[in-house]
């Protein structure tokens, strides 16, 4: 039964993967999650963060998991998501030449500019994260889209948790 | 970026030439994709008036109803209220077969006539305004058009009857640009657009893959300012509005966003992050120098100049929550200028500088607020739940903002004293992110 839970979290977070390697090269990986993976992928991926963060153990091997979720109007690296991040964290100390992209994003809510700085904020909040693991800043570059580009449309609470959030972009 | 940076005005003017723009992210093909102005709510104090169909002397008819396209400007104005042709009690088209009793009847306070005569491949249009309550004629003028410029020439029209009641000069004339977004993830498609004010001769000026954002047209309107995220990260551009021809101001690490021109037109306000945080800064356009004007732990942004462009208002969350600072355009110390609510950003001077146009948060959403700056009353002039962006008309009788109707982003306007609203849906998917040009003639 874990393991069944365990392989289906990994599914999903393997191919949220793929389309985040994909669009790295132009794409927008959010609407990919909206449009491909449907809603259900964000909450599973909430949901069995912990478990697949901390299992990828290998160091030459990227982190299966490239988002994080924040709180409304908050930049604070919430606990469930350390694992996420000790993953990335690793596997950037491991893979010194190798760079990474933090797309820090807000929910729609409040003006545009105003949320790119939020945007920013969450991709700081990480970026401090990493660098206090031991991640060299040269590798590591920020981006906030602010609320541009949502991972999921509309205007319910579900939407804007999973469109408030910080993607690893390699 | 050194490079960029260093480089003077020369080379700027030899950028507006050589052009920058990527042609794969441009296309400047012109869709006709109107926007249509829908009345949402009218004014109880608006003016009655009767706009009586132009007369078309000769064979056929005119592809443009002039007298129609005056009609929904001045209603559109939120100040006048236009009878309907049913009600009209006669069709006169000049003021010599004009009774005014006639009209007193049906409570028209002013009344417009006119006739179109076609002259080769020109029209000349003649109109005339009454002012039937006292009895006289206040305006008559005589007018020439091309077919192609009907349209203007009825906007031209309605600013003068607009002025000649009001004593203000109307707007009907100007323009606005807006970003429109459309697809999902790898079909994500946006694109910059510039149309007459009520919503027609929608033209495309920019597209991209990649989010654009912030429109500000130059105080001359021949240019506008804009954020674009195409080169991967933001970036600050300025486009001429007719030649397509753009140069990349700025594109620092972290955010480059919120342009926004001095009323000279000669310096740029912006909000930078590239030393931390986002700041205001001010760029000398001519030499590229940069003055750095605020220096805090807050996210600083949405710079607007006063109108005498001493001043510059931000948005800043120093205290907590975004509110609005306002400081010396040469910098110095910031003083908060609003109190009422917990969230008030992109503020907006109208031309006058008496009042401060603002996104306000209360309990039932985002709405567009006006301040008085002598009073610091605020009155909340919408009432939708996601209203933003808001830019005033360069006569500041109406305020253009960003809006939700249903799923779908439109754009809304109001007239400044709340009373009027309307809605300008577009079949270009979500349409937001408004700008008002200022006047153009």
């Amino acid at each position: 039964m874990q393991m069944n839970t365990y392989a289906k979290t990994l599914a999903v977070a393997l191919s949220l993967a793929v389309m985040a390697g994909c669009s790295s090269s132009g794409g927008t990986q959010e609407g990919d999650m909206n449009g491909t993976a449907g809603g259900t992928s964000g909450q599973g991926m909430t949901s069995g963060q912990g478990t697949s963060g901390s299992q990828m153990g290998a160091n030459d091997q990227k982190p299966n998991v490239d988002t994080i979720y924040f709180a409304f109007d908050s930049e604070e690296i919430r606990p469930e998501f350390e694992s996420v991040l000790d993953g990335h964290a690793q596997y950037l100390m491991a893979n010194s030449s190798t760079n990474v992209t933090l797309q820090g994003y807000a929910d729609e809510r409040g003006t545009r500019e105003y949320n790119l700085g939020l945007g920013e904020r969450r991709a700081q909040a990480v970026e401090q994260y990493l660098t206090v693991q031991g991640v060299s800043p040269s590798q590591i570059q920020i981006v906030s889209y602010g609320e541009e580009r949502p991972a999921v449309q509309g205007h319910t609470e579900e939407a804007y948790a999973k469109n408030r959030r910080v993607v690893f972009s390699y | 970026m050194k490079r960029w940076m260093s480089q003077g005005w020369k080379t700027l003017a030899a950028g507006w030439l050589v052009s920058l723009i990527a042609l794969t992210c441009m296309a400047t093909t012109a869709q006709a994709q109107n926007l249509t102005i829908e009345i949402n709510r009218g004014s109880d104090q608006a003016t009655p008036i009767a706009v009586v169909p132009f007369e078309v002397s000769g064979q056929g008819s005119l592809p443009q109803d002039v007298a129609q396209i005056v009609s929904d400007d001045l209603e559109h104005s939120g100040q006048f209220s236009p009878l309907s042709r049913s009600s009209l009690v006669s069709l006169p088209s000049s003021s010599k077969d004009v009774f005014y009793d006639d009209w007193k009847r049906v409570d028209a306070r002013y009344l417009v006539v006119g006739n179109i005569e076609p002259q080769g491949d020109q029209y000349r249009i003649q109109y005339e305004l009454m002012d039937i309550l006292g009895g006289k004629r206040m305006l008559g003028e005589t007018v020439t058009s091309s077919e192609g410029n009907l349209r203007a020439s009825a906007h031209y029209i309605s600013d003068q009857i607009f002025e000649a009641i009001t004593g203000i000069r109307g707007a009907f004339s100007t323009r606005i640009a807006y970003v429109s977004a459309s697809g999902a993830g790898n079909n994500s498609r946006y694109a910059l657009h510039i149309a007459d004010a009520d919503g027609y001769n929608s033209q495309q000026i920019l597209s991209s893959d990649d989010p654009i954002l912030s429109p500000a047209w130059s105080p001359d309107g021949k240019k506008i300012a804009y954020v674009s995220f195409e080169s991967g990260n933001s970036a600050i551009y300025v486009q001429n509005t007719s030649s397509g021809e753009r140069v990349r101001l700025t594109s620092f690490r972290g955010i480059n966003g919120a342009p926004a021109w001095s009323p000279d037109g000669r310096k740029l306000a912006m909000s930078l992050s590239k030393d931390g945080q986002p700041e205001i800064y001010v760029m000398n356009l001519a030499s590229r120098q940069l003055t750095r004007l605020t220096n805090n732990r807050a996210i600083e942004t949405e710079p607007d100049w006063t109108p005498d462009g001493q001043s510059l208002i931000f948005t800043s969350d120093r205290s907590g929550a975004p509110q609005l600072y306002r400081m010396s355009a040469s910098g110095g110390q910031a003083d908060r200028i609003t109190f009422t609510g917990s969230y008030n950003s992109d503020g907006r001077f109208s031309p006058d500088g008496k009042s401060l146009f603002m996104v306000t948060r209360d309990g039932s959403g985002y709405h567009v607020a006006k301040q008085d700056m002598d009073t610091s009353r605020v009155t909340v002039l919408t009432d939708s739940r996601w209203d933003e962006s808001p830019s005033v008309a360069p006569n500041g009788t109406m305020v253009i903002f960003a809006t939700q109707q249903g799923a779908q982003g439109v754009l809304g306007a109001v007239s400044s004293d709340g009373r009027a609203s309307f809605r300008l849906p577009s079949a270009q998917g979500d349409v937001r992110e408004p700008a008002w040009s200022p006047f153009l003639n």
